[in-house]
Parts: structure tokens; C-alpha cells; sequence
């Protein structure tokens, strides 16, 4: 495949790997190449500044927060496992997988996992809920500078106000799911990855 | 009066009915008499007409005494009949509406048919030939271009881009499908006929083909008409309309194709070719002409800050001639129009006023609906007119082969396409989509301008098309209501769209891109991320006049959802529920630092931050103050309520809320009327507020508490009180937007 590593991804990884994300093998080799093409210092993992490299997340608003959720609780790397299995919300669902093992955990790109991963995006603090301060921060992201801090602030109110079922003027993550913007989820899924089986 | 409307409801619609119906028996009449007392000329050859009557005119004046009352039917001859079928469409919809029932069960588009045969009926049974209305010019340059701007203009556009792919796939391979397949099977069919093999064997497989290729088009006029009825979800209805818009250009080349074969007779395998490459032509060729006026209308739109009048001339104008112009090179003339609409409409929306907005809404409305009854009812007129040439076997064997191409079709179509889509179509999906593929007048227009010459056969062909047009919008067009039913397929949600949508649509928008970037991968949201940057950095400085070039979606997407509620709020008079059931528990915290006598009702507006607040309370006071001026000169180029309108309403609302206030002056409206005599601010706004409510409510209200109104202070207070009431009334009339139910689509979808 091209790729610089000093290692190269030994069958039993790509067969965990396929396992715990559910990506075929061939797409699992094409990642792990471009895995490794990001990785300058080829130690086999990835810190913050390889992400902070790619020019499009430089100028992408949520792409300070992208970068962190690959990184887990406290780490300042991140290993292949770790990186397909962030990458692994964003596969399309498939009904047919739940047949498969009604006992096992619920496959990563399940539709609650994957807003639950939207949700940890908005919810710095992990407290399960989003304030009007953390919602305030992603609305100041996306529209950029130019506008006041007090229309920011009523745009918030008025969101919270709509989504906000049990009065605690935050949004918790059942509030989040039967907002009406639930619709949009199934696009929450990266469509070029079914190509590459 | 109040008391009488509930009851007025019943008898004033068979009222109403009864009058409609005398209107249209007396322009009937008027009608076929203009029509006996008139020579044969079609609308388009107008003038000779006019030339001749005046000559006539002239010649019958000499050696007669003067004549005081003349009668000279043929100087307004042309204007007064489309006049008339103008307003013989317009009765007919009004009508349809007034009887009851009848709109639930049958759609219009059949309804204006049966009448367009019984107009055709009349004229024909008072002896007279019928006008061949269906004159292809007209239908094109003037009847079809309204619809399809409206439908242009006022389309979602994230829908119709996330699905671009699957309508291009049924629009092109779809309809080349069905060409070939009903041209092919038809010609088979005729070679090895029965008894009237001597007939149908003329047709050569051209000609066979070319009638396949018209016939096998989706028609926009139809679907919307029948689709507009049922309220199905937004994605069938993207993908049928989306359809039935995009195979225009298969449809233009094709016929193009086969015409010219046709007439010269041979085919070679370079001119299929090119057949294939002038498609490509005439489509791209068509959305590029479509751009290009697009953004000259946007362009323009720019500085019309000061002659806001003919803002909406612009964008008629522009995409007119942007079809015009398609057409003059055969390209795709509706593809045009659908790109020019579609561009123009972000940026001309950003620069236009207000009013200007509701103008072109309006306009548009109104004239794709004249349109649609007229088409309909033409095809009823023509369908009576003829000529006619009934062969069983061809028209069966056509209405079974379209029906069952289109099944296939559809089915095969989908099985390729669900492999690529991450919402898959499922079987009700597919069956509504199929019945849905109806014929219209386009058809019938395209088969109308068929060289004799060329097609002998040119008769069978109409009366087959038109034998497909009405199974179609009859039998289909009838029965999909029922059936989407009984299949319980996902209705239209009418869920206004919301803050939280829109704030998430981007959220994952720019998500989606960033997991692309990870990836390396130059998907779908990458480019479309680059197309929004491109627009946001150069398009938009260009496009947009002002401050507002700089505004973010977010922000404008927001002014507009505030603006709308502004206006609601004042409208209802402060009764309107908020969005959720919050008890304002958010705004009661805002409220706190501010001076308690504030009068009550604020705790039903929204917390608007105060630069919206002072925006709002702008713009209110800039439109009460100008209808009190009370301008005695009438300017047409300022828009400003006229001020007799004014002053004969508000009387009759004093007299109302004077009527109501000796009836009833029970209200349970206690919170809100806090009734502070210490403060003469709070009691006129309160009381003008109870008295809205009461207004809308006074059917509903059976007991309350018994509020005696002070009635010492109201005596006084009846002048201020009776401004504040004009005030409203006239801003009802400055800004209310009484329209289509279709409002909340419209305005939320145009964000991409």
C-alpha cells in the first residue's frame, strides 16, 4: 500500500479490528495508510499536533473539537485502535448487524452512539448535559466574530427554550435525541466508506 | 357581528355557491355568444383580426345617422375572451372550494378538465367550431413558464441536492427508458396488428419512437397539481417533482432527435452520437444560461435600495427572459428557468425588502395557479375540439405499455440506486413514486406541433396521448389520495423548522467535512464546504448589497425566524403560545432585573436581546407613524395604506370592541390583566390585549371570573384606547401576510 511505517498491521490486528468497528479489511488497510502518512514522527501514534497538520481542520470551526474526541479521557495520543474506533461512529447503519448479536454491546454507528458522540462534541464537561455557556461557545465558533455576544446569547436562550422539556434550562441527552433535528441523523455518516469494501 | 358568524359559516357558503354558480351560467352565456358572433381566429393571429374589424367599422358608419349606441364587438375582441377564460378559471377554483366535500374527493385538475369539456361542449352544441386554444405558442411562452418559476424559485434546495443523484438517474435513464421501451414495443405491436394492420403499419419505427419519447415524460404541471393534495413527506415529493423538472431536457433532445430523423429519413451512428452529445448541450447548456441570469438578477437587485416599486419586476423579468433566451437555442428552457430562480433567490433575498418578498411570493402564486386551471381546462377544450382519430388498438396497447415501462422502470431503477443510498427507497416508496408518474399537457403540446407532413398519423397520436393524459390525472390523480392511506406512507411533518435544526444541520455539516479532512478524502461535504467558503469570501461581496454581505446564515436565518414571530405577536394580540411548554422559566430570570411595572404581557415575548428589541420596536413604530400621517396626496410610487381604508375598519372595530364590551365583560384572562390605575400605560396596552383575546376567543370563553371593568377610567380613556386599536389593525394590514398555508416551507427551505 505504499505506506512509510516501520511496522506494518499484522492480520490478527485488522481481524480485532474488524470485529470491534466493524470495517471490512480493505478499508481498514486504506485508513491505516492514511494513518500512517499522518503520523511524521512514526512512533505509531498520533498526537494533536499530526491533526493540527491537515490545512482543512485548521479552518474547519469544530475542528479544535474534532481533534479531541479522538483523543481519550486525558491522553495526548492516540493509537490506530483508537483512531478507527472514533472513525467507526461514522460508518452507515446497518439493520442487519443487530441480528447478528442480539447480546453483545451496541455496535459502535448505532444511531444513540452516533449522537452520542454529536452530543459529547457540545458537552465539553461531560456532565451529560449542555449548558447555554457550552452551547454559547459552539454558536460563537460556527458564526465567527463579527456578531454581538448578546444576539448570541438570545439565539441560545431561544434554542434551549425549544428543546428544553424539563425546565432545567440545559439540554440533557434525551432532550437532545427528540429534538425535532434528530431527522438530519442519518447524515451524520461519512458516505464514501461502503466504497472501499 | 360576532354573534352571527358561527351560523353565517353553513348558509354563506351555499350563498356563496349559488352566486358563483349564476356568474359562471352568465359568462357562459356571454361566451358562446362572443364566440357566434366572431370569425375564426385563434388568440395568436390577433392582429389581422384587429386590422380587419377596424376596417369593418369604418365601412359600416357611412350613410347611417350618427349612432349613439354602437355595438363593435371586434376591437376588443382578443383581450375580452382571454379575459374570459381568465375569469372563467378563476370562478371554477373558487367554486370548486365552496361546495363541500367535493375538494377531498376529487382533485382540481380533474374537476377544471370535466369543466374544459363542458366549455368545449357548449360551443360545439351551439354549432359553433371550437377555438383551438391549445395553440402550442401559448401554452409554451405564456402558460408554462409561471408554474415552473414558482416551482423554481420556491425550491428546497437541500433536499433537491441531497437526492441530486437518484432524480438525475430516474430523469434521464428513466425517461430514455420508457422511450424506447413503449416507442420499441408500440412499433412491434403495430407491424403485427390485426384488422387495422393497413393503418398502423404505416407508422415506421421513428415515428413509433418519437411518439414514445413524448409520451414518457413526467409532467411538472400534473405532478404538482396532484402532489400539492396529498401531502406525502419531502423526499417523495423532491424526487417525483425533481423528476418530472429535470427530464425536460431528455425529453427537448429526444424530440428533436426524432424530428429531424423523421423528416430526413435516415439514420446514421454519427447522429446518434451527437444525439447524445447535444444532450449534454442542451442540459448544461440550459442551467449555464439559467446562472448566468441568475446572477444578473442578483447583481441588480443590489441598488435597488431606492425604487423598491419594481424590485419584483427584476426577478419576473430575468427569468423570463432566461428561459427566453434558452430557448432561442433549443436548450432546456425549463432547466433555465429552475437554475436562474434557484440561484437568484439567496442573494435577491438579502437585498430586497420586505414587502417586496411578499410581492414576488404572491405574484408567483397567483399566476402559476391561473396557469394550471388554464392548462386544465384547455385540455378539456382541445380534447372537445379535435381531431380525432380513435384506434383501439393503438391507445390500449399505449396506456398499458406506459404503465407498465413506468413500473419496471422504477423498480429496476431502484435496485441500483439503493446500493448507493444511505436512506434506502422502500417498496411504498417505489409504488408511490411509479403511480406518480403522470402525464400532462406538455404531451399533448409536443404531439399538437407535429408537422402533418411528417406524421400522417398525427391524429391517432393525439387522441392516444390525450387517452394517456386522462387515465393518468383521472384514474391515477383520483385514486392516489385513498391509496396513500391505506398504505399509511409518511406524511409531510409540519414541524416549522427550527433554530435547533439549523444550528445542528451546520453543526454536522462542519463535522462531516472535518472527519472527511481525517480521512484524506475529497467527499461530498468537502466540496460542498468549499462551495459555501467561495460564496461566503467572493459571491456574497458581489451579490449582496451592504452590511448584510457579511451576515452569517446563522444570524440571518434567525432575524428572519424573530421577524416572523414579531409580526404573529402583534397580529394575535399577545395570545400566542410560546414554541415549547416552558413556563418562561429562561425570560422570568431576564425579567427580574427590569422595573416591575412593566406591563404584564411581556411574559409572552421571547427574550429578545436588545438590539432585536430596539429593531423591532423600530420598525413598529415607523409603519404606525406613517398610516397616522393621513397623506392627502395619493403617490403611486410610495406603498402606503391608503387612509379611507384606514378610518372605515377602525370604526367598525370600535364598534365591535364597544358591542363586546356591553356583552361580555367576563375574561379569564386574570393574569394578564393586572390592572394598575397608578400607571396609565399598562391598563390601555392590557386592556387592548384582553380585548384581542376576547376578540379571538369569544366563542371558546363560557364562564370566567367575573372581572367588572372599571368603567369610570375606561370612559377616559376610550380616545388613547381607540388609537392603540387603529394602530394594530393597521399593522395587521401593513404586515400580516394572510397567504398559503405553504408560508413555513418556503422561507426556511431557500437555506442551503
Amino acid at each position: 500500500m505504499g505506506s512509510r511505517a516501520s511496522r506494518l498491521l499484522r492480520e490478527e490486528e485488522i481481524e480485532e479490528i474488524k470485529k470491534e468497528t466493524g470495517f471490512s479489511h480493505s478499508q481498514i488497510t486504506r485508513l491505516y495508510s492514511r494513518f500512517t502518512s499522518l503520523d511524521k514522527g512514526e512512533n505509531g501514534t498520533l498526537s494533536r499536533e499530526d491533526f493540527q497538520r491537515i490545512p482543512e481542520l485548521a479552518i474547519n470551526p469544530l475542528g479544535d473539537r474534532i481533534i479531541n474526541a479522538f483523543f481519550p479521557e486525558g491522553e495526548d495520543q492516540v493509537n490506530f485502535r483508537g483512531f478507527m474506533r472514533t472513525l467507526a461512529h461514522f460508518r452507515p447503519i446497518e439493520d442487519n448487524e443487530k441480528n447478528k448479536n442480539p447480546s453483545a454491546t451496541e455496535p459502535l454507528n448505532s444511531r444513540t452512539n452516533k449522537l452520542l458522540f454529536a452530543f459529547r462534541l457540545y458537552d465539553l464537561d461531560r456532565d451529560d448535559k449542555i449548558s447555554r455557556d457550552e452551547l454559547l461557545q459552539v454558536l460563537r465558533m460556527m458564526v465567527g466574530v463579527n456578531i454581538s455576544d448578546e444576539q448570541l446569547g438570545s439565539i441560545a436562550d431561544r434554542t434551549i427554550q425549544e428543546a428544553d422539556t424539563n425546565g432545567d434550562s440545559c439540554i440533557s441527552f434525551n432532550e437532545f435525541i427528540k429534538a425535532s433535528f434528530v431527522v438530519n441523523i442519518h447524515i451524520c455518516t461519512v458516505v464514501w466508506f461502503p466504497f472501499l469494501s | 357581528m360576532p354573534s352571527g358568524t358561527v351560523s353565517h359559516g353553513a348558509s354563506g357558503r351555499l350563498r356563496g355557491l349559488f352566486l358563483v354558480m349564476v356568474l359562471v351560467f352568465l359568462e357562459g352565456s356571454v361566451f358562446t355568444v362572443a364566440v357566434a358572433s366572431s370569425d375564426q381566429h385563434s388568440p395568436t393571429t390577433a392582429h389581422s383580426g384587429g386590422h380587419k374589424a377596424t376596417d369593418h367599422g369604418s365601412h359600416n358608419n357611412t350613410g347611417k345617422a350618427f349612432p349613439v349606441l354602437d355595438l363593435n364587438y371586434e376591437n376588443v375582441r382578443v383581450p375580452f375572451e382571454i379575459s374570459l377564460w381568465v375569469l372563467l378559471a378563476s370562478l371554477m377554483k373558487l367554486g370548486f372550494h365552496l361546495v363541500p366535500h367535493l375538494s377531498n374527493i376529487v382533485p382540481e385538475s380533474c374537476l377544471l378538465i370535466v369543466v374544459g369539456l363542458l366549455v368545449g361542449g357548449i360551443i360545439r352544441g351551439t354549432g359553433e367550431t371550437v377555438p383551438p386554444v391549445m395553440d402550442s405558442k401559448l401554452f409554451f411562452y405564456i402558460l408554462l413558464p409561471p408554474i415552473i418559476l414558482d416551482a423554481g424559485y420556491f425550491l428546497p434546495i437541500r433536499p433537491f441536492m441531497e437526492n441530486l443523484g437518484t432524480i438525475l438517474i430516474f430523469a434521464v435513464v428513466g425517461t430514455l427508458w420508457n422511450a424506447f421501451f413503449v416507442g420499441g414495443l408500440l412499433y412491434g405491436v403495430c407491424q403485427i396488428g390485426t384488422e387495422t394492420s393497413s393503418i398502423l403499419s404505416r407508422i415506421g419505427l421513428l415515428q413509433c419512437l418519437l411518439f414514445g419519447s413524448i409520451i414518457s415524460a413526467v409532467d411538472p404541471v400534473a405532478v404538482l397539481a396532484v402532489f400539492e393534495e396529498i401531502h406525502i413527506n419531502e423526499l417523495l415529493h423532491i424526487l417525483v417533482f425533481g423528476e418530472s423538472l429535470l427530464n425536460d431536457a431528455v425529453t427537448v433532445v429526444l424530440y428533436h432527435l426524432f424530428e429531424e430523423f423523421s423528416g430526413i429519413g435516415s439514420v446514421t451512428l454519427l447522429k446518434g452520437f451527437l444525439g447524445v452529445i447535444s444532450f449534454f448541450v442542451v442540459a448544461l447548456g440550459g442551467v449555464l444560461v439559467g446562472v448566468l441570469y441568475g446572477i444578473l438578477a442578483a447583481f441588480t437587485s443590489r441598488f435597488t435600495s431606492h425604487t423598491r416599486v419594481i424590485e419584483p419586476l427584476f426577478v419576473f423579468l430575468y427569468s423570463y427572459m432566461a428561459y427566453l433566451s434558452a430557448e432561442i437555442f433549443h436548450l432546456s428552457g425549463i432547466m433555465a428557468l429552475i437554475a436562474c430562480g434557484a440561484v437568484m433567490r439567496p442573494y435577491v433575498e438579502a437585498n430586497i425588502s420586505h414587502k417586496s418578498h411578499t410581492t414576488i411570493k404572491y405574484f408567483l402564486k397567483m399566476w402559476s395557479s391561473v396557469s394550471e386551471t388554464l392548462i386544465f381546462i384547455f385540455l378539456g377544450v382541445a380534447t372537445v375540439a379535435g381531431p380525432h382519430d380513435w384506434n383501439w388498438t393503438f391507445v390500449t396497447v399505449t396506456v398499458i405499455l406506459c404503465l407498465v415501462a413506468r413500473v419496471i422502470g422504477v423498480v429496476g431503477l431502484t435496485f441500483i440506486i439503493n446500493k448507493f443510498r444511505i436512506v434506502k427507497l422502500t417498496t411504498k416508496d417505489q409504488f408511490i413514486i411509479a403511480y406518480g408518474g403522470l402525464r400532462g399537457a406538455i404531451a399533448f403540446s409536443l404531439g399538437f406541433l407535429l408537422k402533418k407532413e411528417h406524421f400522417p398519423e398525427r391524429e391517432i397520436f393525439l387522441t392516444a396521448i390525450i387517452t394517456v393524459i386522462f387515465f393518468t390525472v383521472f384514474v391515477q390523480g383520483m385514486t392516489i389520495k385513498p391509496l396513500v392511506e391505506l398504505l399509511a406512507v409518511k406524511k409531510k411533518q409540519e414541524a416549522k423548522r427550527s433554530i435547533n435544526e439549523e444550528i445542528h444541520t451546520q453543526f454536522l455539516d462542519h463535522l462531516l467535512t472535518g472527519i472527511e479532512d481525517i480521512c484524506g478524502h475529497y467527499g461530498h461535504h468537502h466540496w460542498k464546504d468549499k462551495l459555501n467558503r467561495f460564496n461566503k469570501k467572493y459571491v456574497k461581496k458581489c451579490l449582496i448589497a451592504g452590511e448584510r454581505s457579511k451576515e452569517p446564515q446563522l444570524i440571518a436565518f434567525y432575524h428572519k425566524m424573530e421577524m416572523k414571530q414579531a409580526i404573529q405577536l402583534v397580529e394575535s394580540g399577545g395570545g400566542i403560545k410560546m414554541p415549547s411548554a416552558v413556563p418562561s422559566t429562561v425570560s422570568m430570570q431576564n425579567i427580574q432585573p427590569r422595573p416591575p411595572t412593566k406591563p404584564a404581557p411581556e411574559r409572552a415575548i421571547p427574550q429578545l436581546s436588545k438590539n432585536k428589541e430596539e429593531e423591532i420596536r423600530k420598525i413598529l413604530r415607523t409603519n404606525l407613524q406613517r398610516t397616522r400621517q393621513r397623506l392627502r396626496s395619493y403617490n403611486r410610487h410610495t406603498l402606503v395604506a391608503d387612509p379611507y381604508e384606514d378610518g372605515l375598519s377602525d370604526l367598525f372595530l370600535k364598534k365591535q370592541k364597544m358591542f363586546q364590551i356591553e356583552k361580555k365583560p367576563a375574561s379569564n384572562k386574570v393574569p394578564m390583566i393586572q390592572v394598575d390605575l397608578a400607571s396609565p400605560q399598562s391598563p390601555d396596552s392590557v386592556n387592548l390585549l384582553d380585548e384581542f383575546g376576547q376578540a379571538n376567543q369569544q366563542e371558546e370563553e363560557e364562564q370566567g371570573l367575573m372581572m367588572k371593568p372599571p368603567s369610570r377610567p375606561r370612559e377616559a380613556k376610550k380616545p388613547s384606547e381607540e388609537d392603540e386599536a387603529k394602530d394594530p389593525q393597521k399593522l395587521m394590514r401593513c404586515l400580516s401576510d394572510p397567504g398559503p398555508s405553504a408560508d413555513e416551507d418556503e422561507d426556511g427551505a431557500f437555506l442551503p
